[in-house]
């Protein structure tokens, strides 16, 4: 039998199942056996979307782990240039060149490939995939009372298209030409003509493949969040009782499904460019003093393009993290979230807002300043839903019952972050201010705090909250803490100084900055934000060894709803089977924020709504 | 794609894989769309060749919306049970489905032929690449095609539920790639 997990004791959740659950019969057909009946269906090739979420997670984690290597790799030759980094060569080979006196210097080229890996692999492999994989997988189907996805088969595809992606990424870190260097946006013509950079060449051929295995990955997944959350509901969960969880992952799926296929028009364009000789994004070149036969082309084509894509990813990444932060918010203040048809209102307009406004990362492209104006406008208009947000966080927060522990203090810091790093993109989405600050250090400090920064907070969040129904144990608190006092003061230590680097001027991607006059009294300043990201790199190491040592010997839960919670997630056995509940499907009735109501501490949305309720949702 | 397990609360008016289905073309139209606001941005731009689009991409069009009035009639007959119109009918989509990909090749052939290569001026080469992204989800479709058709010929006539859901994905997958081709023709014949 599938359903180890039928535990003898019976609790008061297990009743209200039984008495007003729906039954599809499920455990009848025996559904379980048919795909995890060995170790290789059951961990590798598993169609559980539990599992599935864990494999998003563990490969997002080994991501985000070599992806913060190489930010500390080239951060320490922003700032320390001078400096000796021979001890590095057993690591990165060639790409140390070593002089006659001994010392050993960072290859230029090199540089600029891991700024382009780091960005790549952080935006997609670790926000995009291993953020909403992750608890898209976990959370949709547990939260609206589903078996399973709509398609657990493509479900299992998704992964591993993404697994795919990663594999030919990874490959392209050791081509002798090195992996692409031409910034994670991919501009051409650095990226259109093969010769124009090391990396051009094999280096951007294998980028573009992994990217397009990647949005395989991304419109599978997504399909199915869409197809699960409208189809599979279970009886009672109106659009309006769902967790705010599930109508971030929701309209972050179909954000997805309208902006990666844009990208995919996108590179295939660039592929023609690149292999067959059209002229796309190719005009009037000039390589090494030899004019190329290319022309009538427009890189700001590709720059629409790349764009239309890219700024909806931006909330790809952000939105789940939203979800996840507001209910954790809503959970540990032991409050209803406050205002929570105009969370969902909020998510709705910044999902259609954020397809409107990708020229604001054009403004210095030679785009019409007419244009422009249209542009600016709408990117200020989605500083309202942003702020409602906002607002709606701390009012959810005021005068709450809080627990401040780590799931809850990540939250805190998300709230935090996305403020600090909202604020400067109004400073950037006004056109004319853009004009100084574009391609600086101050864009750089902008999208990591409210993006970069703010997306973990949310995801760290997220996993030390539902830690527990992924694995039945907890994290370690007290690591859980020191992880968030070291992270929210080292990330603030790193970013916050790039804004002053940005209004003076500092150019975003320079290689070294001793050789200009201009830049050289920052030089104590690169200095501060290297060792602060040194020391905010090992404050997630302890994270690292705190989330495995806490798999297998973390404290165990002995209750299914440790946090009190409403939603269906905690009324599903300490270890889920496949098909997630051993009996019927509970059944929904009542909206996912009853907490402090009517005396009553928190009230589960299986628990059917009294006479006298105060008022219901 | 395995059948859903997880099919909750009967209360579903549309088929969670047909729905699927849907969102998927979506997308795909999303990824045309990209392709289609491309050529004004980049024909706005100035540089751009002017040509007449061959006859033969009209003639094209004709077979395809011929596939799709075949491919109909197949299936109506499949679901009445008049088994020779079923299997002929589908075997008639397959053959226009096929002969559209051949025209869409001479009608490469003849765009080179007027002097408009892959390569001459994006104007040419959005054509190229565009007609041709689509010709490889006819080709997806004759897949699909080629499937309904083992089923047609191999298994007794029997309209099951699960058969009945295949060919309706296969019919609206079908009678999508068509409407694309009419999207993109539009386009063609506006802007050339
Ligand atoms: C209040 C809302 C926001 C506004 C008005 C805004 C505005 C802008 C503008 C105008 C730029 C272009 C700057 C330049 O290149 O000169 C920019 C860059 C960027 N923003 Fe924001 N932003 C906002 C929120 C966000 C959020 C929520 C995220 C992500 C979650 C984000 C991620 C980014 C990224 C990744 C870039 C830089 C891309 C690159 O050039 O590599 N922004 N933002
Ligand atoms: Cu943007």
């Amino acid at each position: 039998m599938a359903n180890t997990a039928i535990k003898p004791v019976v609790t008061e959740e297990d009743l209200l199942i039984e008495e007003y659950g729906y039954d599809d019969h499920f455990h009848e057909h025996h559904h379980g056996d048919k795909y995890q009946s060995n170790f290789i269906t059951t961990y590798i090739f598993s169609q559980d979307h539990k599992i599935i979420a864990k494999q998003f997670l563990i490969t997002g984690m080994f991501w985000a782990v070599i992806g913060a290597l190489m930010s500390l790799v080239f951060r320490l030759q922003l700032g320390f240039p001078e400096e000796n980094m021979a001890w590095l060569r057993p690591v990165l080979g060639k790409w140390i060149t070593i002089n006659d006196a001994g010392i050993g210097t960072l290859a230029p080229e090199f540089y600029y490939a891991l700024v382009t890996m780091h960005g790549t692999i952080l935006v997609f492999f670790v926000l995009t995939a291993g953020l909403s994989g992750t608890f898209s997988n976990l959370l949709i189907p547990l939260q609206i009372g589903a078996r399973d996805m709509a398609s657990p088969f493509l479900n299992m595809l998704s992964y591993w298209f993404f697994f795919l992606a990663g594999l030919v990424m990874f490959f392209s870190l050791f081509l002798s030409t090195g992996p692409f260097s031409g910034g994670w946006t991919a501009y051409p013509p650095l990226s259109a003509l093969p010769q124009a950079s090391s990396g051009s060449g094999a280096g951007m051929t294998l980028w573009i493949l992994s990217l397009v295995f990647f949005v395989v990955s991304v419109l599978l997944g997504g399909i199915n969040y869409i197809t699960t959350v409208l189809n599979l509901r279970t009886k009672g969960m109106s659009m309006w009782r769902l967790p705010l969880t599930i109508w971030a992952f929701f309209v972050t799926a179909i954000l997805g499904l309208l902006s990666f296929p844009v990208l995919v028009s996108g590179f295939l364009l660039l592929m023609f460019d690149r292999s067959m000789g059209t002229s796309f994004y190719l005009s009037e070149i000039f390589i090494g003093g030899q004019a190329l036969d290319h022309v009538g082309g427009s890189p700001i084509l590709y720059q629409h393009l790349f764009w239309f894509l890219g700024h909806p990813e931006v909330y790809i990444i952000i939105l789940p993290a939203m979800g996840l932060v507001s209910e954790v918010l809503s959970v540990h203040s032991r409050k209803p979230i406050f205002g929570y048809r105009a969370m969902v209102y909020s998510i709705l307009a910044i999902g259609f807002l954020s397809f409107i406004v990708w020229a604001h990362h054009m403004f210095m492209s030679g785009v019409n300043p007419f244009i422009s104006n249209f542009f600016v406008i709408f990117t200020l208009i989605i500083a309202v839903p942003s702020a409602v947000k906002v607002f709606n966080w701390i009012a959810t927060l005021y005068g709450g019952n809080i627990r401040f522990n780590s799931a809850s203090l990540f939250a805190i810091g998300f709230v935090s972050m996305f403020i600090s790093g909202g604020l400067t993109g109004i400073f950037l989405g006004n056109s004319a201010i853009d004009i100084q600050l574009h391609d600086t250090y101050f864009v750089v400090a902008h999208f990591h705090i409210v993006m970069g920064v703010a997306a973990f907070f949310g995801m760290f969040a997220g996993i030390y909250n539902w830690f527990p129904k992924m694995y039945g144990r907890f994290m370690n608190e007290t690591l859980g803490r020191l992880h968030f006092w070291g992270t929210l003061i080292g990330a603030y230590a790193v970013f916050w100084p790039m804004h002053y680097l940005g209004m003076s001027g500092v150019p975003r991607r320079y290689y070294r900055f001793d050789s200009f006059e201009a830049f050289g009294q920052f030089a104590t300043m690169n200095q501060f934000i290297t060792i602060a990201a040194i020391a905010t790199f090992a404050f997630q190491v302890i994270f690292v060894v705190n989330f495995f040592y806490s798999i297998w010997k973390g404290r165990k839960m002995t209750t299914r709803n440790p946090w009190g919670a409403t939603t269906l997630e905690w009324t599903t056995p300490i270890n889920p089977g496949h098909g997630n509940w051993p009996g019927k499907i509970p059944a929904v009735q009542r909206w996912a924020y009853d907490y402090g109501k009517d005396g009553k501490e928190f009230i589960p949305q299986i628990k059917p709504v009294e006479e006298g309720e105060s008022e219901a949702h | 794609m395995e059948a859903v397990v997880a099919s909750a609360y009967g209360r579903n008016k549309i088929h969670p894989q047909k729905f699927a289905l849907w969102v998927a073309c979506a997308g795909i139209l999303m990824m045309f769309a990209a392709f289609t606001s491309a050529i004004i941005v980049r024909q706005a731009a100035g540089n751009w060749l002017e040509f007449r689009l061959p006859d033969i991409f009209y003639v094209n069009t004709v077979v395809i919306l011929l596939s799709s009035f075949s491919l109909h009639t197949s299936y109506l007959a499949f679901k009445n049970g008049r088994t020779s119109l079923y299997r002929g009918m589908l075997a008639v989509t397959f053959a226009l489905g096929a002969a559209f990909v051949v025209l869409q090749y001479l009608g490469w052939q003849m765009l080179a032929g007027i002097g408009i290569e892959l390569t001459t001026n994006p104007s040419g080469s959005f054509i190229y690449v565009i007609s041709g992204v689509h010709a490889a989800h006819i080709l997806g479709g004759l897949g699909a095609l080629t499937l309904a058709m083992l089923h047609a010929f191999l298994l007794p006539h029997k309209v099951t539920p699960a058969r009945k859901l295949r060919f309706e994905l296969t019919l609206t997958y079908w009678h999508f790639v068509d409407f694309l081709w009419l999207y993109l023709l539009f386009f063609f014949t506006m802007l050339y």
